[in-house]
């Protein structure tokens, strides 16, 4: 078990170097960094300086082991256009990115696993086939219509939920809804064939033979074994989630870390987009490194490999 | 796996002593199976004609695949079908709603935008980019991922250990965040959206074809075609490759339809193939501002791309349930 665990977190740390490399290397996708951070009428006297003065001279190494440096301790490099470290800016917009995403969550959860148990349950009746036709409209409706959609029926048409902005408890109803749509989907059709799969065991019609009545068959001998795959899926859900709020942020004018960035890249404003893009994959990675230690103390036979 | 060559020039000189001793009656059998060889090209295609019975069988797969055949039909005639230029603007017939006719008595079918341009006309000319992003980054994802997947798979070890870290690098960044932060960079074009999204959508075909060729390697074909001295590279194009293909080819299909949601919120932020061109995702960003008074701006480009994604997800799960339906995607 503590070999695993100590396995499991080298793993992390190694996925989090390379996720800082390629943040780092971003910069360098047209091959020179000063003049994607510089505005684009800059002299060429100004882009030689500036590159003299953040060190853009140096063997390629050294700037990324600069970087590193910088990260470890938070320091992405000043913002653009805020003139405020880049790493604070990112770090204030986080607790709003994570209430929508952790609502996104509770609404997918609590949507999907009673769906996809009662789907299986009630396999082939109406309820079946109503469940399962809406997750696949849900897998296949892009998030930003279904977001101007809502907005479009419950905030233009009969007003009754706002339409932007974070605050109160309605506000995040719309956005939350929107941003949870997919993932919704998704775990609704996992929940369903773990169901069905579990259900069709030997030990549920042990259970069933033994006198045991529907209802515990199938929320504690069924569920809990269904219940393993879903885990798992939270975890990779959850990046679904950080990466879908980009795009949810956009159109409810969300305060988080999503909104920021597409900001950022419009107004090029690279440390912040570093900085968002860092942390955010580091939120991802250590979500799923949590995940699999829950994972093995629900799964026991997970520790001895 | 090693050393094969040692093997097969070993092979080689044992050769013509084995044919010798062969006893009549098997070699007769041999002879019979070496000219039965080009022949199976026909059982081949009757396999073909088999799966295609299977799938039609298959109501919802059938209907994905129609849809996704008129969208195809959409983007390939849409000068034919379209009624008007999709870029012409017309100011005078602004915001008009769908059915209204113009000055010519043409009708515009899905009404106009905020600058008199035909919506229909948008619409069916906005399949293009969808498909083409949807065709170029999966085949390039496709083709990374199945390489990765194949050498991974067979080779193991630490080529193995290697391309598993990098996919895990690959899967902690948010998509969409990391696509629009390069884009960025090297500004949107079509290319550019091409490759971003090609090159780094490859993890989950590599998981798929490695699983694959994990257990298809220990299979008696491809230990038979070791002992008979075949190179690697050979067992894997020739043994293992064709027997990958069919979770590749399931997995191919869903991502397409992931493809052209990404390519259609790439264009919706601004980021994906410039105007004039008519992106779905674009008309969608355009009639956003039109919500509250004039609402088919936004609704018709939303409903395309979920007719096609919904088209090729059910075409996609059919596909999944025909061939192998174990795979869990």
């Amino acid at each position: 078990m503590r070999i695993y665990l100590a396995r499991r977190l080298a793993q992390a740390l190694l996925v989090l170097l390379g996720v800082s490399f390629i943040v780092f290397f971003i910069l360098y996708l047209t091959g020179d960094p000063a003049l994607i951070l510089l505005p684009p009428d800059a002299s060429a006297e100004d882009v030689q300086k500036f590159r003299e003065t953040m060190g853009f001279n140096d063997p390629f190494v050294v700037q990324y082991g600069r970087f590193l440096a910088g990260a470890l301790r938070g320091d992405f490099g000043q913002s653009v256009r805020h003139g405020e470290p880049a790493f604070n800016l990112v770090v204030e917009r986080m607790p709003a990115t994570f209430e929508l995403a952790g609502a996104a969550l509770l609404v997918a959860l609590g949507l999907a696993i009673p769906a996809g148990i009662v789907s299986a349950v009630r396999r082939n009746t109406l309820v079946d086939y109503v469940s399962t036709v809406v997750a696949l409209l849900g897998q296949s409706m892009p998030t930003f219509w279904l977001g101007i959609m809502l907005i479009l029926v419950f905030s233009v048409q009969f007003n009754l939920l706002p339409s932007s902005g974070r605050g109160s408890l309605e506000h995040l109803v719309l956005p939350a809804i929107t941003l949870g749509l997919f993932t919704t989907a998704r775990i609704t059709r996992l929940t369903r064939s773990g169901m069905l799969e579990v259900l069709s065991q030997d030990y549920i019609r042990t259970a069933r033979a033994k006198g045991v009545s529907d209802p515990p068959v199938v929320w504690k001998h069924a569920l809990k074994n269904a219940a393993i795959p879903i885990v798992t899926i939270v975890g990779i859900e959850l990046g679904t989630l950080l990466g879908g709020s980009v795009i949810t942020e956009t159109i409810f004018a969300w305060p988080g870390v999503g909104r920021l960035s597409v900001q950022a890249i419009y107004n090029r404003d690279y440390p912040v987009v570093q900085a968002a893009v860092f942390l955010l994959s580091s939120t991802f990675v250590l979500v799923n490194l949590v995940v699999d230690v829950v994972y093995t103390y629900l799964d026991p036979r997970i520790r001895l490999r | 796996m090693r050393g094969g060559t040692t093997r097969e020039g070993k092979s080689a000189e044992t050769e013509p002593a084995r044919t010798w001793s062969r006893p009549p009656s098997i070699q007769g059998g041999l002879t019979a199976l070496a000219t039965t060889i080009p022949a199976t090209t026909n059982p081949a295609r009757r396999e073909w004609i088999l799966f295609l019975r299977r799938l039609a069988r298959r109501r919802t797969a059938l209907f994905g695949l129609i849809v996704v055949m008129l969208v195809v039909v959409a983007a390939l005639g849409a000068p034919l079908i379209a009624a008007y230029d999709p870029t012409e603007q017309n100011i005078t017939d602004r915001l008009k709603p769908p059915g209204s006719l113009d000055t010519a008595g043409r009708a515009h079918v899905l009404g106009t935008d905020h600058l008199g341009r035909d919506i229909m006309a948008r619409v069916l000319y906005g399949a293009r980019p969808a498909l083409m992003v949807g065709f170029a980054a999966v085949a390039i994802s496709g083709v990374l991922g199945m390489m990765v997947g194949l050498f991974s798979g067979y080779f193991g070890g630490r080529i193995d250990d290697v391309f598993m870290r990098l996919a895990d690098i690959q899967l902690a960044f948010p998509f969409i965040l990391l696509a629009i932060a390069v884009i960025g960079v090297l500004g949107p074009s079509l290319p550019v959206i091409i490759v971003v999204i090609g090159v780094s959508s490859w993890v989950v075909y590599a998981r798929v074809v490695r699983g694959a060729v994990l257990s298809l390697r220990e299979r008696e074909f491809v230990q038979a075609a070791h002992a008979l001295g075949s190179r690697d590279g050979r067992i894997l194009l020739r043994h293992i490759l064709p027997n990958a293909f069919t979770p590749w080819l399931v997995v191919a299909t869903l991502d397409m339809a992931r493809v052209i949601v990404i390519e259609s919120a790439l264009s919706f932020l601004g980021l994906g193939v410039q105007p004039p061109t008519p992106t779905w995702g674009g008309m969608l960003a355009d009639g956003r501002v039109y919500i509250s008074t004039a609402w088919w701006l936004a609704t018709f480009p939303g409903l395309a791309i979920l007719v096609t994604v919904l088209g090729i997800n059910l075409f996609g799960d059919g596909l999944r349930d025909t061939l192998d339906p174990r795979l869990t995607l």
